[in-house]
């Protein structure tokens, strides 16, 4: 047993970081809107983000399922936008999801992340899917028929937009266990960001002609916020090790409360500049938000945890 | 990343597991838990059969008397102990634990000769002499005053709060060497000493605990003499011996009790299920995050135990903050124990009550969660430090 990092996951966790810092700005993004990027999707494609899992005999990089999660925790850092997972689910089996030539996104629990960007559906069922004003500002969102919300007041329930016609469906069903320990670790990415951006602004910030970070009350929140990432840490990694459905289930759960929490004591941590549009402390509660709304939620997770007892 | 064992690993799993099957159904029924005499027997007994067997003191050097195993040996060791019901570590907890890992690092070979064995042996118990009682968080100001006589330090002063110091032989006592003073700030000038709880001077009065026991104790030291020999690291270069053996104390001493606790949350549900209580869904989803929170507090102890085994070296700031967690999920399992027993929660001679109320300790003894968290902080994320 040596659960740490091996030389080479930490060399693709680097890779991925250098990457990412070097080629996705997420303030760019956001000038954006709504439309994916599509030269970036083909140089993930092209550094084998997709390929990941995919067998090397299949023109993959034949990876496993530590290295995804590896990687997904530093697309969670950077707070990279796009149907990351649909694509990464459909890259063995639909031609161009790999390159990134394709954008593939997949519906997880009752949401379609992306839906009018994609090329295709992966495991289809999204027909009457209904378009929202999502909360995340850099993850459009559409909702699946007949899973609650209410229907805008404006519009009248039978005027709202059909899902964009012509996106192809991809016929596989969703992995949804491995969905959701990919979200998982972004979530951890997100609270481990999350985390360094209190620290290093309760290092620098002074009030009372001191660090903010000398004041107890604010340690006290960025240990919190530490503990919270390494117990999330513990739960994906193991997680991905053992591919355990149980396990996954507790990961999901505990990254969804690492990544909320954290980007909400962050957010505390940088006061009212953390209330403000241009820190990106706001960027990553959101997304958390939206991603502990993708697949098992804290609800379904316990039960099934409870159940299994 | 790597959670499978090695072959060699589980041949020692499964010589352990045959070793426990074959030895727990000798063992003589478990003392009252409020008889410490009794326990210390029970607790020494089990020490001594672990002795026997090749057992104790097995994440030990072997050149201090140890096995020299592997700290995922040691792991192994304490989840199949905790899983087959072996008794806890109990009365041997700081000769074990960080008394004895302390001597093993900073002692002489005449110290390890001295006091390593009988700790192994099961014949010889230690306390934990840090807090006074104005020093307990702060615990570099303590005031207990060790001056030199010869080749004595005359100790006066009081300690508090001293587990297991009615059956205790020997207590790593931290005392003040040198006065603090302009030059001397509080942390210089403490000592480390083993002092032989017979000596004359000594006064043991037990404190009784919410829970009703006596399970420390307050101590008065009146001119006390213990040999200077007896000092563990140089003269006013305790405080960096301490913090090895708080390292200890954090890093490795709650392990089992983890597997400890996930066997109890198993037991609560069946409980639930029986008692009709599991149909409440609040309590049942309450019940389903506590396992994930163990399940990942175990996952969480790997990682820890992986990553001293590659650093070879003293457990890491890691410990704070599995305490940290650890602390407040034990918290909550008894808790929810006393959801589930409803009205039984409230019967004293319930094994869960008794439980429920010890696990009160756990945020306070070995520091509290405040100062884990100024740790945690100033530590591992560099904060500035606090006044
Ligand atoms: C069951 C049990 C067994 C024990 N066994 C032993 C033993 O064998 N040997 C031994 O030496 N000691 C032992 N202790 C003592 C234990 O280590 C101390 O109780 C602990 O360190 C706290 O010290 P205190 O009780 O003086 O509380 P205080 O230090 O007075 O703390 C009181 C409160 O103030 C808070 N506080 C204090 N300072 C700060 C700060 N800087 N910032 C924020 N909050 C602060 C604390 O967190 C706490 O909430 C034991 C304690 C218990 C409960």
């Amino acid at each position: 047993m040596d659960f740490q990092l091996t030389e080479d996951q930490r060399a693709l966790r680097g890779g991925v970081r250098d990457l990412l810092e070097g080629r996705f700005d997420v303030r760019a993004a956001l000038d954006e809107g709504s439309s994916l990027d599509r030269g970036l999707w083909k140089e993930l494609g092209d550094a084998g983000f997709f390929s990941l899992m995919v067998p090397e005999a299949d023109g993959g990089v034949g990876l496993g399922l530590p290295e995804a999660v590896l990687v997904f925790e530093e697309a969670g850092r950077a707070l990279l936008t796009g149907p990351l997972v649909g694509t990464f689910l459909a890259a063995g089996s639909l031609q161009g999801a790999a390159s990134g030539e394709v954008v593939v996104t997949c519906s997880l629990g009752s949401l379609v992340p992306w839906l009018d960007e994609a090329d295709v559906v992966l495991g289809g069922g999204v027909e009457g899917a209904v378009p929202f004003r999502s909360l995340d500002p850099l993850t459009p969102l559409h909702r699946l028929p007949g899973s609650g919300g209410f229907a805008h007041p404006s519009r009248p329930a039978g005027r709202l937009p059909k899902a964009r016609a012509g996106v192809g469906a991809a016929a596989e069903a969703v992995d949804g266990d491995l969905a959701d320990l990919l979200v998982a670790a972004e979530q951890l990415g997100s609270g481990g960001k999350t985390l360094e951006m209190a620290v290093r602004y309760a290092r620098e910030r002074t009030q009372f002609g001191r660090a903010i970070g000398g004041f107890q009350a604010v340690k006290h929140l960025c240990a919190q916020m530490l503990v919270r990432v390494e117990v999330a840490r513990g739960a994906v990694y193991a997680a991905a090790v053992t591919g355990d459905v149980l396990e996954i289930a507790g990961a999901k759960l505990l990254a969804d409360e690492a990544a909320v929490h954290n980007a909400r004591d962050c957010l505390q941590v940088h006061g009212g500049m953390g209330f403000t549009w241009e820190a990106d402390v706001h960027l990553h509660l959101k997304r958390a938000w939206v991603r502990a709304g993708l697949g098992r939620s804290a609800a379904q997770a316990e039960e099934e945890l409870a159940a299994a007892l | 990343m790597d959670l499978t064992y090695t072959e060699e690993e589980e041949d020692f799993r499964a010589r352990l597991r045959a070793w426990l099957a074959r030895t727990l159904p000798e063992l003589p029924p478990r003392p009252d838990p409020l008889d410490w005499p009794g326990r210390r027997a029970y607790d020494m007994g089990w020490q001594r059969r672990l002795y026997d067997a090749g057992y104790a003191g097995l994440h030990w050097p072997a050149d201090a008397g140890g096995q020299g195993a592997t700290p995922t040996q040691h792991l192994i060791f304490l989840e199949e102990t905790e899983k087959a019901g072996a008794p806890y570590v109990g009365a041997n907890f700081v000769g074990l634990l960080h008394a004895g890992p302390t001597i093993a690092s900073e002692g002489t070979p005449e110290q390890r000769a001295r006091w390593l064995p009988p700790v192994l042996r099961g014949d010889e118990v230690w306390c934990q002499g840090f807090s006074e009682p104005d020093a307990g968080s702060d615990l570099a100001s303590l005031r207990t005053r060790a001056w030199r006589d010869g080749d004595h330090y005359v100790v006066s002063g009081s300690k508090i709060w001293t587990s297991h110091a009615e059956v205790a032989d020997w207590c790593e006592l931290l005392v003040r060497t040198t006065p603090v003073s302009e030059a001397v700030p509080k942390h210089r000038g403490i000592s480390w000493l083993a002092m032989p709880m017979d000596a004359p001077g000594i006064t043991v009065r037990p404190l009784r605990t919410l829970a009703g026991s006596t399970e420390f104790a307050e101590m008065f030291l009146d001119e006390v003499r213990v040999p200077v020999a007896n000092r563990v690291g140089a003269e006013n270069d305790g405080w960096r011996v301490t913090m090895v053996t708080l390292s200890y104390e954090r890093g490795t001493a709650f392990v089992g009790e983890v597997v400890a606790c996930r066997r109890v949350l198993g037991e609560l549900a069946r409980e639930a299920r029986k008692n009709g209580r599991w149909d409440d869904a609040v309590l049942r989803r309450r019940l389903g995050r506590l396992s994930a929170e163990f399940g990942a507090l175990w996952r969480l102890t790997q990682w820890n135990v992986s990553e001293s085994q590659r650093s070879g070296g003293v457990p890491g700031v890691g410990g704070s903050v599995f305490k940290l967690r650890y602390s407040h999920a034990r918290q909550e399992l008894y808790e929810a124990a006393g959801e589930v027993l409803g009205a039984g929660s409230l019967d004293l001679d319930h094994e869960w009550t008794l439980d429920r109320l010890s696990s009160l300790s756990y945020t306070i003894a070995a520091g509290t969660s405040q100062i884990q968290q100024n740790i945690v902080a100033e530590r591992i994320l560099g904060l500035p430090k606090g006044r």
